[in-house]
């Protein structure tokens, strides 16, 4: 009862403090105005001890007792000027939010710039209720925090409300600011898990370019995949070798094995994400594999290739199909 | 939220074990020796835990544990509330606390009690040299604080940190402790260990009693006059009045207030000053013959000995007015008077036939009694000792006729036993005579060797009129002091001795610092304040206008430390500002420069907008392009780029 009240304060609170839904321009820049400050529980308990030292100091007239409350009263304001300071003027900017597939966990990068000649320590920096992560930044330099955040969808998912904190340098005080920087992370549709086998079709000449190369150009060697065709394997060096390892005949041209990925062959029972996984599936198979695919989605070809440039753009494909282009 | 449930580490179980030592130490003199070998213990354990890494003993055993420190601290005091039973528990509990140090809220709660502890050495003494050990308890437990918070930096670093926080709390210290207006405790009932017998007169005389008080050279109170200090034979700081006699000891009799003012008229000249008591744990203040005011929640008692409402438990101070040639008590009651003639029946034969001799000669004129017990006195050849011999059962006769050595206990006795064989109404009175001017701060300090006892005859017409037996053999105790009076050769307190002038001078000096110690920070009561602010210039100080005063002040160094603490916020590159200062102008002619633009790029464009003066923003711009990016910046290109610019009006 008492947590759910806290709860809707905070959440209330929030609204009244991060007021735009859009995320800020960068670099954010913790203004004075946007840090805010309030004592931790150990600094109600704190003032409390301050309290009590007080009414004895009172009670027994004992000068040095007033002396050394009031000392710790300034120590307590001092400290809030510290932490403050701790936080204050921080500048942050959003850093590389490597994709994911939903379902991971997708790390953004977030840089806290220190302009100021001295260290900040001991600062926290979350998303949501998540864990903190603590850093420092030191003098006149920058940091970059990395923070975890369940990514459930495909799609853009931007970063929510993110809180950085401190309670240095004594733990009394907590000050504490929230930005909403534009940092998005892709997230790619999650492999399906079981997939048939790949789509290999009768004519994977259809429609490439096949004219002056043979599919026989022989173009090297590497070690053989239990994918690779039986028809590939290099027999001759394999008798050359005794106990050697099995080498697949590589051959160079795009239709070496090439493979198309087509949205609208596979069943009609499938629902558009069970679709995208699948395809993500075999396009990470095809890639692992080394074929050329191509992908072919209601609004989007992409010609047969094969390599990392191929693969990320198929996969950004999946991930934003039917979902704007953000 | 903070973060309250990380696990100690061990840097931070150091600190920790330094803090509490930092607290306990000062105390071991005051807690029982069972309870500091206890906790010694805990300490040493708690080292090893640390040390070995071993496991943090079982929550039962320290509920145990904390159950047998308490029972140990009721049996020890017969209670666990009030100073030394509290102190002794929070000893208990500091220890054990040490003992299950599992997060980082154990660690808070730490530094907590160990702040209570410097507070609770405060209740036993608030010497300077108490204040300085406390200065090093909190710097340490501070430190300790910030480790529970992060603990990588160094020992010396955070020492270092705290120190610089705490004087940064100075200024908050200074002012809250001029202008937080006070409250004169106590607030609530002392508990009965706050009364501890301090040394001084007592309420009874016998013979030796005050010539032990003169063995001890503790200030009794410290005076300060407004005027010149007047002549040691004037001062006689009156105290307990004794007129019950018992045949061996002198008593007071009235512990009552009778007069809320003085009931007598003053008269003759005024002395005015200021004393401040040191505790005495009586009711007894002293005031200079005759007081002709009564300082505030005080009163009299029948018999003129000034009397305070409260136990004078804590230094106290008040302001006097004297009158010296007062005669008080011209109408005294009967019943007074009789009390003041009571003999115990029997004994001392000779003294009674002395005074009954006396009163054939004189009959009923109290003043020429007076006169010749003065002069057979000073005809007996009294010799005025600190080593009387003993005495047997007639101690006045023996005092008077047979030894004749005595303390002045002995003359106010042996007088006043005469006076009243004679049928002349006398008391003994006891209180403190002299005292010497600190020449540093031009106190008088009046320690306990000048105690002193004298007598008071009552005479028709004249009222209670002192006389001083003692003067009358030994009259250099009285214009001297006891030094002067005393045969060479006899022990006397270190400062009572006037050889070794050095050795003294010294002492002055740190009576003096003490004095101003006491008077300015012990004694800063609400009394004080008040007077110290008006001195200020701070109208009728009140709680409101001293809170004001604080609120405003308080604001004051707010700002000033804010301005400190967040001082060079961000340093603008000066090639940086004049760059944004050309593109300023620049940008009023219509070509604005670009975040993302290069000096050379911006030149061009600015060139071709503003051809007039495209050599000079081609100039300027590579002068900016030179000290942004050239491997090694010429300094003088900065001071170029500057006049440059000052000189570019497009």
């Amino acid at each position: 009862m008492f947590a759910t009240l806290r709860h809707r304060l905070h959440e209330s609170f929030v609204r009244w403090a991060v007021p735009v839904r859009a995320p800020e321009a960068s670099p954010i820049i913790l203004t004075q105005r946007r840090v805010y400050v309030l004592p931790t529980l150990a600094g109600l308990s704190y003032g409390t001890a301050l309290i009590v030292i007080l009414l004895g100091a009172m009670n027994y007239n004992l000068s040095l007792g007033h002396a050394l409350v009031f000392l710790l009263a300034g120590l307590g304001v001092v400290t809030i000027l510290h932490t403050f300071r701790n936080m204050a003027l921080i500048a942050i900017s959003p850093g590389r939010c490597d994709p994911v597939f939903a379902g991971g966990v997708a790390q953004f990068a977030l840089v806290l710039e220190n302009q100021r000649a001295d260290a900040r320590t001991s600062l926290r920096v979350f998303i949501g209720d998540g864990d903190p992560v603590e850093i420092d930044i030191g003098a006149q330099a920058s940091t970059i925090a990395l923070l975890p955040l369940h990514a459930p969808r495909r799609g853009w998912m931007r970063v929510p409300r993110i809180t950085i904190e401190t309670t240095w340098p004594l733990g009394l005080v907590r000050a504490w600011s929230y930005v909403v920087p534009d940092l998005n992370c892709l997230v790619y549709p999650a492999p399906a898990a079981k997939a048939p086998p790949m789509p290999w079709s009768g004519d994977t000449s259809r429609g490439s370019s096949r004219e002056g190369r043979g599919a026989d150009d022989f173009s090297g060697m590497r070690d053989h995949q239990p994918a690779d065709s039986p028809r590939h394997v290099a027999w001759k060096a394999v008798a050359r070798q005794h106990d050697g390892p099995l080498l697949t005949k590589l051959f160079s041209g795009a239709a070496a094995q090439q493979v198309w990925l087509e949205w609208n062959e596979l069943p009609e029972a499938m629902d558009t994400e069970q679709r995208l996984s699948l395809l993500a599936r075999w396009m990470l198979d095809a890639d692992a594999a080394g074929h050329a695919w191509g992908l072919r989605i209601p609004g989007l070809r992409l010609a047969p290739d094969n390599g990392a440039t191929q693969l990320t753009t198929g996969l950004r494909a999946l991930a934003l199909y039917q979902h704007g282009t953000h | 939220m903070a973060r309250t449930n990380r696990p100690v580490s061990r840097r931070q179980a150091w600190w920790l074990l330094a803090g509490a030592l930092a607290a306990f130490l000062p105390l071991t003199q005051q807690i029982p020796l069972w309870l500091a070998l206890a906790a010694g213990a805990a300490f040493a354990w708690r080292a090893a835990l640390t040390w070995r890494q071993w496991h943090l003993p079982p929550k039962w055993l320290l509920v145990l544990l904390v159950i047998a420190g308490t029972a140990g601290v009721f049996m020890q005091y017969r209670s666990i509330i009030g100073r030394t039973p509290g102190i002794a528990l929070l000893v208990v509990f500091l220890a054990l606390k040490l003992l299950e140090l599992r997060a980082a809220r154990d660690a808070i709660v730490t530094a907590l009690l160990c702040y209570f502890l410097v507070l609770g050495q405060f209740l036993f003494t608030q010497t300077i040299p108490t204040a300085l050990l406390s200065c090093i308890t909190v710097l340490i437990t501070t430190a300790t604080m910030l480790a529970a918070s992060d603990d990588r930096p160094a020992p010396l670093l955070q020492l270092r940190r705290a120190a610089l926080m705490l004087a940064q709390a100075m200024p908050f210290m200074l002012l809250l402790f001029v202008l937080f207006p006070r409250v004169q405790g106590p607030l609530w009932g002392l508990p009965q260990d706050r009364y501890t017998a301090t040394s001084g007169i007592s309420e009874t005389m016998s013979p030796g009693s005050i010539a032990q008080l003169s063995q001890s050279d503790a200030i009794a109170f410290r005076v300060e006059f407004k005027g010149k200090v007047p002549p040691q034979s004037q001062l006689y700081w009156r105290g307990p009045v004794m007129p019950a006699f018992d045949g061996r000891t002198w008593s007071i009799r009235q512990t009552l207030a009778a007069y809320p003012e003085v009931p007598y008229p003053v008269s003759g000249p005024a002395i005015e000053y200021e004393l401040t008591l040191e505790p005495n744990g009586k009711f007894w203040l002293f005031a200079l013959e005759m007081p002709g005011n009564l300082p505030p929640d005080s009163a009299l008692t029948s018999d003129y000995q000034p009397l305070s409402r409260q136990i004078v438990r804590n230094r106290m101070r008040y302001t006097q007015r004297a009158f010296p040639e007062t005669n008080a008590g011209i109408n005294e009651s009967r019943a007074m008077l009789r009390d003041a003639l009571i003999l115990p029946s029997g004994g001392n034969p000779r003294a009674r036939a002395l005074g009954a001799e006396w009163r054939n000669r004189h009959g009923e004129d109290g003043a020429a009694i007076l006169a010749t017990a003065q002069d057979f006195f000073n005809r007996q050849l009294l010799i005025y000792t600190l080593n009387p011999p003993l005495l047997g059962p007639d101690l006045i006769d023996e005092f008077l006729f047979d030894t004749k050595r005595g303390f002045c206990e002995h003359f106010a006795a042996a007088f006043v036993y005469a006076l009243r064989a004679a049928g002349v109404p006398a008391r003994v009175v006891a209180g403190y005579q002299g005292g010497e001017v600190n020449p540093v701060d031009g106190y008088l300090e009046v320690r306990q060797y000048d105690a002193h006892a004298w007598t008071e005859a009552w005479i028709a017409g004249r009222g209670w009129v002192r006389i001083d037996p003692t003067a009358i053999s030994a009259p250099s105790r009285i214009t001297t002091n006891l030094a002067a009076a005393v045969p060479s050769g006899e022990a006397l307190p270190f400062l009572a001795r006037t050889d070794l002038t050095w050795i003294r001078d010294l002492r002055y000096r740190l009576d003096a610092v003490t004095n101003g110690w006491n008077q300015w920070v012990l004694g800063y009561n609400p009394q004080k304040q008040r007077d110290f602010l008006a001195g200020l210039g701070l109208g009728e100080p009140d709680w409101r206008s001293m809170t004001a005063a604080l609120a405003v002040l308080c604001g004051v160094v707010l700002l000033g430390l804010t301005a400190w603490v967040l001082r060079n916020r961000r340093r603008v590159d000066p090639a940086y500002a004049a760059w944004r200062r050309f593109t300023g102008r620049v940008a009023a002619r219509g070509v604005v420069w670009q975040h993302w633009e290069g000096p050379q790029a911006f030149a061009e464009r600015a060139a071709a907008g503003i051809p007039a003066h495209a050599a000079a923003i081609r100039e300027i711009a590579g002068l900016y392009a030179r000290l942004r990016y050239a491997p090694l910046p010429d300094e003088a290109d900065l001071e170029r780029l500057r006049g440059r610019i000052a000189g570019f009006r497009p």
